[in-house]
């Protein structure tokens, strides 16, 4: 996705160009680029993307929001801005407003549960829930006996046990017991968790991608700067077809995430084919993170091993992206049930229709 | 960013689909017919004149080229869909691909018009068959080492040396070649070689055929003995085909053929497996396919890219070495995920002899039409690095 395509971008670029540099947040050690980043991302209407206007967000176009999540993997950026869009967006789609502040959604793993009993309070575990401990409010989506429902939960309701992840940001266990939501409405019909780890799935691919066009771009840089040997590193066959190879693993990323994008802000629901769409950009962005970040550090030698350079900011947050939503094993898994159960002379006909 | 790559997801419009569907019925038809058999990509002769000449009519050989020439004036995109079809499907297009995908472009460019009129409606009609002329003895992805002399004479040049690995050339009617008409300068060590169109099943023209680990004939030597080839028939500037050749290697790299040329054992893996798979087999059906879509999304874009007129030849690098990698690694991949294929699947047979040929394919995969290291090299200059 090229930068500045649409004004939501353009708007999402300038803050992080002002207020989020990798460098100077790399600097800064008490953190306390934070909240003047999310105040100005707020006050832009950028965290509640995907919220129409009557339910207290900005009303900006799925495909302007996932052109912002690129965007916003570009810069590496670790503030719940991804969370709270999927937060927006999951409570919009049973009508609930958002509240102001950070958001976060659970379940974030397939493999977890929140149960809904007869007295409408919800209760269940979820695992690796990004940026819970930032989160003011947490949009739940939770199973009953009449089926799913989406609730908006006071986030000093549930008890927390804080986490890291591998980049380094809060991934958290949340637990409800018996929680009184602030609000909660029946799912509309065949959305489901699959959808909610899908639209997750995808959120990540696009931060993914972008934190991967961004390593390519730092890393062709420094080979341009660094010399052994008497000359530039980029002059080296070796570091060349590496960086060739990076550049591949980041145009696939791209390619993947973007249309996976396409497909669900033109669908018209959450069929076979944006199934495929949005599983394959998960399993692709995820193996080019594993990929393409090794290439990335290993142009940059020793000194992308250190916490003062920028490299980890952007590798470490790849990888950690890998595990939200359900990881590409577990993508993998389910695709590949799909494709046997359709059956073999299905699968080009599938694979042809994107 | 440095590197501004770009893969927009482009969809095929709806003319493709219909377009789709006409050429699945023909291929079916075909099939039906005893043409070829698609569980069979292993076949010892894969020149199908008949089938080539019925590919013709349907109007699916030059369909972008300009209706004077025969062509149908459609789309990039849809000649696209064509393509994968016939792919996906195994069918015997050697006779016509090279004209279709690369020899009938470079005419369109190139050639005089009287030339024009006289063969490009014939490789529409899908009656001729066309060789690339590039490697030789002692030059293969060093293009421009090439030593096969074109020496001027009285009406035109005559030819001396040796082409090789030339696919077709044993069947060929025609070969597009490049040839030395003057030594490189110091300035420029590309300057000096010129492309020709030659009529093949001449005298002083000797086809030695080569065959290969897959047991297959496909490829030959070509020796050229004081072979005369006419002026008309020099394509474009004397001494300058090195600027002629870049921009149509977009055309050549990006294609659904640079992905899916072992496509057929995945499918018989899925057919294998069954509908109920193990965690293994499904684990691993689910990435490769991820893989394929990822990559059909970027070949699609970058045909996208063509048909608006652009020319993404870093893009089209980047889809050929991935492509390429991926097939050639797909048989080993579907190999170790078929072995424990329960024994009564009633494909095994079928499965374990398109692994066999999948297999030995492999090696060349990432060495025909451009080197892995060759487009490697295009990609890094891309990003600035040479």
């Amino acid at each position: 996705m090229a930068e500045s395509d649409n004004i939501v971008v353009e708007t999402a670029e300038k803050i992080f160009a002002d207020l989020a540099d990798p460098q100077e947040i790399n600097n800064d050690k008490n953190d306390s680029w934070q909240a003047p980043l999310w105040q100005a991302l707020s006050e832009a209407g950028l965290p509640l993307s995907w919220v129409p206007d009557d339910l207290g967000g900005s009303g900006a176009s799925l495909a302007d929001g996932f052109a912002l999540l690129n965007a916003a993997g570009r810069f590496a950026v670790a503030v719940p801005l991804a969370e709270t869009m999927l937060a927006g967006w999951l409570l919009a789609q049973a009508k609930i407003a958002s509240p102001e502040g950070e958001m976060t959604v659970l379940p974030a793993s397939p493999k977890d549960r929140i149960t809904l009993d007869a007295d409408d309070a919800l209760s269940g575990r979820a695992r690796g829930v990004p940026f819970a401990k930032a989160a003011k409010h947490f949009a739940v989506l939770a199973h009953g006996k009449d089926g799913v429902s989406i609730a908006l939960v006071d986030a000093t309701r549930a008890r927390i046990e804080p986490g890291l992840n591998v980049g380094y940001d809060h991934s958290d266990t949340v637990t409800l017991d018996k929680v009184q939501p602030v609000a909660i409405k029946s799912a509309p019909k065949r959305f489901d968790k699959t959808t909610l780890m899908l639209m997750g799935g995808v959120a990540r691919s696009l931060q993914i991608a972008g934190a991967l066009e961004a390593m390519l771009d730092i890393s062709v840089r420094y080979s341009n700067e660094r010399v052994a040997f008497e000359k530039k590193i980029s002059k080296f066959q070796a570091v060349q077809h590496n960086l060739a190879r990076l550049a591949g693993e980041s145009a696939a990323a791209l390619a993947a995430a973007t249309s996976a994008a396409d497909a669900i802000a033109s669908a018209k629901s959450f069929d076979d084919e944006v199934y495929l769409e949005a599983a394959s950009a998960k399993i692709r962005c995820a193996e080019a993170a594993e990929k393409g970040g090794a290439i990335a550090h290993q142009v940059h030698g020793a000194i992308g091993f250190t916490m003062e350079h920028i490299l980890h900011r952007y590798s470490l947050r790849a990888l950690a992206w890998r595990d939200d939503f359900g990881s590409e094993s577990h993508w993998a898994v389910e695709l590949g049930k799909l494709v046997a159960n359709r059956g073999a002379d299905e699968l080009w006909p599938l694979v042809a229709s994107r | 960013m440095t590197a501004a790559l770009r893969f927009d997801p482009i969809r095929l419009p709806e003319e493709c689909e219909q377009l789709r569907k006409e050429v699945r019925a023909f291929l079916a038809d075909e099939i039906a017919a005893g043409t070829f058999d698609p569980h069979k990509p292993n076949r010892e002769d894969t020149d199908a004149p008949e089938f080539s000449r019925r590919v013709g009519a349907k109007g699916w050989l030059g369909m972008t080229w300009p209706k004077k020439y025969g062509g149908q004036e459609r789309s990039f995109l849809e000649r696209y869909v064509v393509t994968e079809e016939m792919r996906v499907a195994n069918a015997p297009t050697r006779r016509f691909f090279v004209a279709d995908r690369q020899s009938g472009p470079v005419l369109l460019k190139y050639a005089p018009e009287h030339i024009k009129m006289d063969i490009l409606p014939r490789i529409c009609r899908g009656e001729i068959c066309f060789a690339i002329g590039m490697s030789e003895p002692n030059s293969g992805s060093d293009l421009f080492a090439a030593k096969t002399r074109a020496t001027k004479t009285d009406g035109g040049y005559l030819i001396n040396g040796t082409k090789i690995w030339t696919s077709s050339a044993h069947i060929a009617d025609y070969m597009i070649a490049i040839f030395r008409t003057s030594q490189p300068t110091k300035e420029n060590r590309r300057h000096g070689l010129t492309q020709f169109l030659v009529k093949m099943k001449q005298p002083g023209i000797q086809v030695n055929p080569i065959r290969q680990i897959t047991g297959q004939y496909e490829f030959n030597e070509v020796v050229f003995t004081d072979f005369f080839v006419p002026d008309d028939h020099v394509l474009g500037e004397v001494d300058g085909a090195w600027k002629q050749a870049t921009s149509e290697l977009a055309y050549e790299r990006s294609g659904p053929e640079r992905f899916l040329e072992t496509y057929y054992v995945l499918t018989e893996l899925v057919r294998a497996v069954g509908s109920n798979p193990d965690t293994r087999s499904a684990e691993g059906i689910g990435r490769l396919v991820a893989q394929l879509h990822t990559m059909r999304r970027m070949s699609v874009s970058v045909a996208g890219m063509l048909q608006a007129g652009k020319e993404p030849v870093v893009e089209a690098s980047i889809v050929k070495d991935i492509g390429t990698v991926w097939e050639q690694q797909l048989p080993h991949r579907v190999r170790d995920l078929a072995a424990f294929v329960e024994e009564t699947a009633t494909n095994r047979e079928t499965l374990e002899r398109q692994l066999d040929f999948a297999i030995k394919t492999a090696p060349k995969l990432t060495i025909q039409g451009g080197t892995t290291e060759v487009l490697r090299g295009i990609i890094a200059r891309g990003l600035g690095l040479r």
